[in-house]
């Protein structure tokens, strides 16, 4: 092992320039996927910031009583969906639009809205087919008048979401075979550098594990400083991101690490896969 | 020790190497393995360390047979095995020192005993003094010895020597030819490919000739025939 291990580290001595080479593709590529990443950590946010003002209203027939409503609440809490349903009589209602649209303050002069009850629904029961089936089940109130829940928005909010969830698992897919096959062609080229070494490691008696043992490790050394590096990338863009444009916010220290091993885990695939076949060929 | 048997090898693309080959060779034995080049001296040694495994027949070195030997013990027979090219096979970044220590780290040797095991191999090729030269500081039939070393170094059972002196001079030659031979006096059985028909007619070993993947004569069936090679 103590051999395999001066092995590796001697790769990135006796070849520094082609070493370079393969950390900066990795983490070339591992900063594109970093990128994406950090992309996708910020629209998932801000969906979610979203996401929470989804709610559904439930106008009350004129003439409901406070009793009733009350009673009302009391039973949509009771559904397993719902968060929190608030009552909000027509005074209130009515001092909220004039307070929320101030340069129509004058059409509401006399005016009346209806009372209503409106309800906010736990994380998890906010896509648009459970905000349907809530909204159904409150219809069913004998004094409920209208139910409201912006079906159409609910439905776009999720169509993006869903959008983004699919490109951030297929460019991830793609930036991931990309680094494995960088990596791959740059394990070759070492194996290919080494093949006089390698032929006589066989001729001695080495195992094919021993001979493999120093590329893997190298592969692994290549990923996870190419997935340092390309942290320290995507974070200096992030900072740069939030100073210039606007806030981002950058991955939590465990998102951080899982990408650096990311990079290591890639890197070792990219040898295993590239080092048995070229082993093979010298 | 090592046994052929109707081994028949053919190449994909060139066709039949060698055909209908049985031998034996015995424990701590010189043979002298000749040939025109193609004649199949190569591929009969091949067959021997186990790079190449026969189309037809059997090599059995030891307890080991190319019919059921795996990738593992392959690599265990080879630790039995010297081998030694005509072309050296040093790693030129590593001096001679380095390069015969390469073949004892790389099958798992404890760090503690190679020094020793490596001054003694060089010693024994008589180079212990240029222990720290690099392959590039060293003439054609030092870097021979050094090979050889290399190939020592394990104490093998059987060295095998493909044209070692192909590319060295006359003076060369004999240094090595004389090595070879002090080595297999110490008992290790030599396997020793070569061109040199003067060489052959000048030592009384045991002579193998391969004429097109044939094995066309052996001077163990006819122990005068050697003069007429």
């Amino acid at each position: 092992m103590r051999l395999a291990v001066r092995e590796a580290l001697l790769a990135f001595r006796r070849a520094p320039l082609l070493s370079a080479l393969s950390v900066t593709t990795i983490a070339v590529s591992l900063f594109a996927f970093g990128l994406f990443g950090l992309v996708a950590v910020n629209l998932r946010d801000a969906l979610r910031q979203v996401e929470e003002r989804v709610e559904v209203r439930a106008f009350l027939a004129e003439g409901t009583t406070a009793d009733a409503a009350a009673a009302a609440i009391g039973d949509i809490l009771a559904f397993p969906e719902v968060a929190t349903a608030t009552y909000v009589t027509s005074e209130q209602a009515l001092a909220r639009a004039r307070r929320e649209l101030g340069e129509f303050e004058d059409v509401f002069d006399g005016g009346v809205l209806p009372a209503s009850i409106e309800i906010r629904l736990k994380e998890g029961a906010r896509d648009p087919g459970t905000v349907g089936a809530v909204a159904r089940r409150l219809r069913n109130f004998a004094f409920v008048d209208d139910v409201r829940y912006g079906a159409e928005w609910v439905e776009k909010l999720y169509r993006v979401r869903t959008i983004a969830s699919i490109a951030a698992l297929a460019l991830g897919v793609a930036f991931g075979a990309v680094a494995i096959i960088v990596i791959g062609a740059t394990i070759r080229m070492t194996v290919l550098a080494r093949a006089r070494e390698i032929a006589i490691m066989r001729l001695v008696g080495a195992t094919d594990g021993f001979i493999r043992l120093p590329f893997l490790l190298e592969g692994l050394a290549k990923g996870v400083l190419g997935g340092l590096v390309a942290l320290g990338a995507t974070w200096i863009a992030a900072t740069v991101i939030s100073a210039q444009i606007f806030a981002v916010s950058f991955f939590e220290p465990r998102v951080a690490i899982l990408g650096v091993l990311c990079g290591a885990v890639l890197g070792l695939l990219g040898s295993a896969v590239s080092v048995g076949r070229q082993l093979k060929k010298v | 020790m090592i046994r052929y048997t109707s081994v028949h090898k053919e190449y994909p693309r060139t066709g039949v190497a060698l055909t209908g080959v049985s031998l034996t060779v015995l424990k701590g034995e010189f043979v002298f393995l000749t040939g025109p080049s193609g004649a199949g001296k190569s591929t009969f040694l091949k067959l021997l360390y186990f790079e190449e495994r026969p189309t037809r027949g059997e090599v059995k070195i030891g307890p080991v047979s190319s019919a059921t030997a795996s990738k593992s013990d392959v690599a265990k027979l080879r630790r039995r095995i010297g081998i030694v090219f005509q072309d050296f096979r040093l790693l030129e970044d590593r001096t001679a020192e380095q390069n015969v220590a390469f073949a004892l780290e790389v099958i798992g040797t404890p760090r503690a005993v190679i020094p020793a095991k490596v001054n003694r191999a060089l010693q024994q090729v008589g180079l212990a003094a240029k222990a720290t030269a690099l392959p590039r500081e060293l003439s054609g039939g030092e870097q021979q010895r050094v090979a050889i070393a290399r190939a020592l170094v394990n104490d093998p059972m059987v060295l095998i020597a493909d044209e070692p002196t192909g590319n060295l001079d006359d003076r060369a030659t004999r240094g090595i030819f004389e090595l070879l031979r002090s080595i297999n006096a110490s008992g290790t059985a030599v396997l020793m490919a070569t061109h040199n028909l003067d060489l052959i007619r000048k030592n009384p070993f045991r002579t193998l000739e391969l004429n097109r993947g044939q094995l066309v004569f052996d001077s163990a069936d006819s122990p005068a025939g050697a003069e007429d090679l």
